[in-house]
């Protein structure tokens, strides 16, 4: 006990004096010597004049180095953005071009691809291309032949409106009745489905290409729009990212929503897809540029050469055609051109979410 | 004394019968929601079931046979047929060669790019809508120009003899065809992954910026402790995304240089495109569910890695 309390005295002695020895600390600092106490008025007058411009020279080469920093990265960014947009901009100059011109200036090139001489295919002619910011003439012949004279085009064109269509459409549907159940009802066997549906979605087309082509040929759907448009139409891809926007619904939205008895077709319509809305916008631009562009799947599953869609068609385009090749690709960008114009806003915002956990 | 036990008898009684039908409810409540939200993903779960998942089964069952019409049980010759085959070889190395050198070079591109515009630069929507420009630009109608550029009397060759006096090179047909590729899937998918690290740039928190300039961070200590650290998830998304786009770079392949391009440029597709022609189903699914698994073994691979590396991001 004696040795307790001892023990206890010792402490509250060391602990007195280190609250003595903090006090001393802050008050009786001594005033450090300064080289200005030696100074006259006049010499510190001089002195802070030329750290002034000493500071000042410092901070113009930085703000110097600071702009041209911002110089150099305004130019990459050029740079990049030209680059961006140097192939869509010549696609579009050249379809004005006339189908003279074209053929003068680009026979060189589609002459080498099909492959008439050369022992690796290409002819060694001296020709080159010239890019020119303007065409010689600017015409609207081209588009003039495609729309009018060429019933293919528009037929490849329509089949490429009539796939796409549907599976964007359908696709969004099925997957927001989806990612809502998988965004509210959150078992340990739903999240097993949702990963392997995560696991579909990154599957390459390679591997579900040849499994849509066996259900196809046992629904005898081989050939026809079907075929294309149904597995489309399940693909899991929007499932991931929308229900990934769900899970991010605050939950005391949907809470006080059913304390109001909302059914849980209102909270579905009222709450989670309102909020939803730049995400399923985005989607539905993603999906179409998606499907815009398929190639593998057409190639594969329709044999009929009257049902590919344009992009198949723009690729068989030969020499003979190239006349009016540019033009029809330039038509075939435009939708694509227009969604994003439109939409650009919801996409930026749509794909921003869907990287953020 | 006796009454007050029976009093208390009653009131257990009662609690148990209403805890009973409480659980009776909470029964019915849960049967009742599995149906509704089982409901709702029904249409989805018919779908994927009956146009991936049972394919698939059906894939691996014909990869067993012979052949479609002949369901002779082989056992793994076809893997091994496939496997040995030269073609199929040169297609995976190919394919996964380009995915290799494409995915972190479009990964650190992209970075740099949105580093760029997140400096404080103006015009960053401006910039940031024409790089992303190329994302909406349809494969085929874009194809075209690549040519103009790109084939052996292309543009590229002409500057390059007007400007260096070098002679020419036959792009697409030569060992640089990998590089045009490369360009090509660089430019299409530069906008979409910039978009997603500008999102993540701008969630980072100003303060702990701030506070690690305050400490005397520079720009790189800066980047590499802080930012990186918040970056680790998106820069995981964007590795994903980039590893599918770069599965889908058989389009601008096909589309280029048709059915049966250089040696460096035969994809896997190629070689699916071309067994579908000979009709050859059982080496056809034993290629897809070969690519299925590989496919599952790096993405458990990279879900793994960043369960491991990105999981203390989360707050």
């Amino acid at each position: 006990m004696a040795t307790y309390r001892n023990e206890e005295l010792v402490r509250k002695q060391r602990k007195l004096a280190a609250t003595q020895a903090r006090r001393k600390v802050y008050t009786q600092v001594e005033k450090p010597v300064s080289k200005f106490d030696h100074m006259s008025p006049d010499e510190r007058e001089a002195f802070f004049a030329k750290e002034r411009k000493r500071a000042g020279k410092v901070l113009k080469r930085r703000n110097g180095f600071i702009k041209a920093a911002m110089g150099l990265g305004i130019a990459v960014a050029i740079l990049a953005s030209v680059m961006a947009l140097v192939p869509i901009f010549y696609t579009f100059i050249n379809s004005f071009m006339s189908s003279a011109e074209i053929q003068d200036n680009y026979g060189v090139i589609f002459q080498s691809l099909s492959g008439h001489a050369g022992d690796k295919g290409a002819t060694y002619l001296d020709k080159t291309p010239v890019l020119r910011m303007v065409p010689e003439r600017v015409t609207l012949e081209q588009y003039k032949t495609l729309l009018f004279m060429s019933p293919a085009y528009l037929l490849k064109f329509w089949n490429s409106v009539i796939m796409v269509v549907p599976i964007v459409l359908g696709q969004l549907v099925v997957a927001s009745l989806a990612s809502y159940s998988f965004a509210r009802y959150r078992k340990r066997r739903r999240e097993i489905l949702f990963f392997s549906y995560v696991i579909l979605m990154l599957m390459p087309f390679q591997v579900t290409l040849v499994p849509n082509y066996m259900i196809a040929d046992k629904l005898h759907l081989i050939d026809s729009f079907w075929s294309i448009i149904l597995p489309g139409i399940f693909s899991t891809f929007s499932c991931f990212l929308l229900t990934k926007y769900m899970r991010q619904i605050p939950s005391s939205y949907i809470e006080a929503a059913k304390l109001d008895g909302a059914t849980e077709w209102q909270i579905f319509t009222k709450i989670a897809l309102p909020t939803c809305k730049s995400a399923i916008f985005a989607l539905a631009i993603l999906l179409f540029i998606d499907y815009w562009n398929m190639v593998e799947q057409p190639l594969v599953l329709l044999t009929d050469e009257q049902k590919q869609p344009l992009s198949v068609f723009l690729s068989q385009i030969n020499e003979a055609e190239i006349g009016i090749a540019f033009a029809a690709s330039a038509l075939y960008m435009i939708p694509a051109l227009l969604i994003f114009l439109w939409g650009e806003e919801y996409l930026v915002e749509g794909i921003s979410h869907s990287g953020i956990k | 004394m006796s009454e007050k036990q029976q009093q208390r008898g009653e009131v257990l009684l009662k609690r148990s019968e209403l805890n009973k039908q409480k659980k009776r409810l909470h029964r019915r409540r849960k049967i009742l929601d599995w149906g509704v939200f089982t409901g709702y993903l029904l249409p989805s779960l018919l779908g994927v079931f009956l146009f991936f998942f049972m394919p698939l089964l059906m894939l691996l069952k014909t990869s067993f046979q012979k052949s479609s019409t002949n369901t002779d049980f082989v056992g793994f010759t076809n893997y091994t047929r496939v496997i040995t085959n030269g073609a199929f070889k040169d297609a995976s190395i190919n394919t996964l060669t380009f995915a290799l050198i494409a995915v972190p070079l479009a990964i650190v591109l992209a970075l740099l790019i949105a580093l760029l515009l997140n400096s404080g630069m103006p015009g960053k929507s401006i910039f940031r809508s024409i790089l992303l420009n190329p994302m909406m630009v349809p494969v085929a109608s874009i194809v075209l120009i690549w040519q103009v550029f790109f084939s052996y009397n292309g543009v590229i060759n002409g500057w390059l003899g007007n400007l260096f006096g070098l002679d020419k090179i036959d792009w697409l047909k030569s060992s640089y065809a990998q590089i045009v590729i490369l360009i090509m899937f660089i430019w299409k998918n530069l906008g979409y992954n910039m978009v997603l690290f500008l999102a993540a740039l701008n969630n980072i928190p100003t303060e702990v910026i701030e506070s690690a300039k305050m400490d005397g961070a520079g720009p790189v200590k800066r980047f590499f402790a802080i930012k990186m650290h918040y970056l680790s998830s998106t820069i995981f998304f964007v590795g994903i995304m980039s590893l599918i786009n770069s599965f889908k770079i058989f389009r601008e392949v096909y589309l280029l240089t048709g059915d049966y391009p250089f040696d460096t440029l035969y994809m896997l597709q190629h070689y699916m495109n071309n067994a579908f022609r000979h009709l050859d189903y059982s080496r056809l699914s034993s290629g897809a569910i070969i690519m299925c698994i590989v496919m599952i073994i790096i993405v458990g691979f990279l879900f793994f890695a960043e369960a491991k590396f990105g999981g203390d991001i989360e707050e």
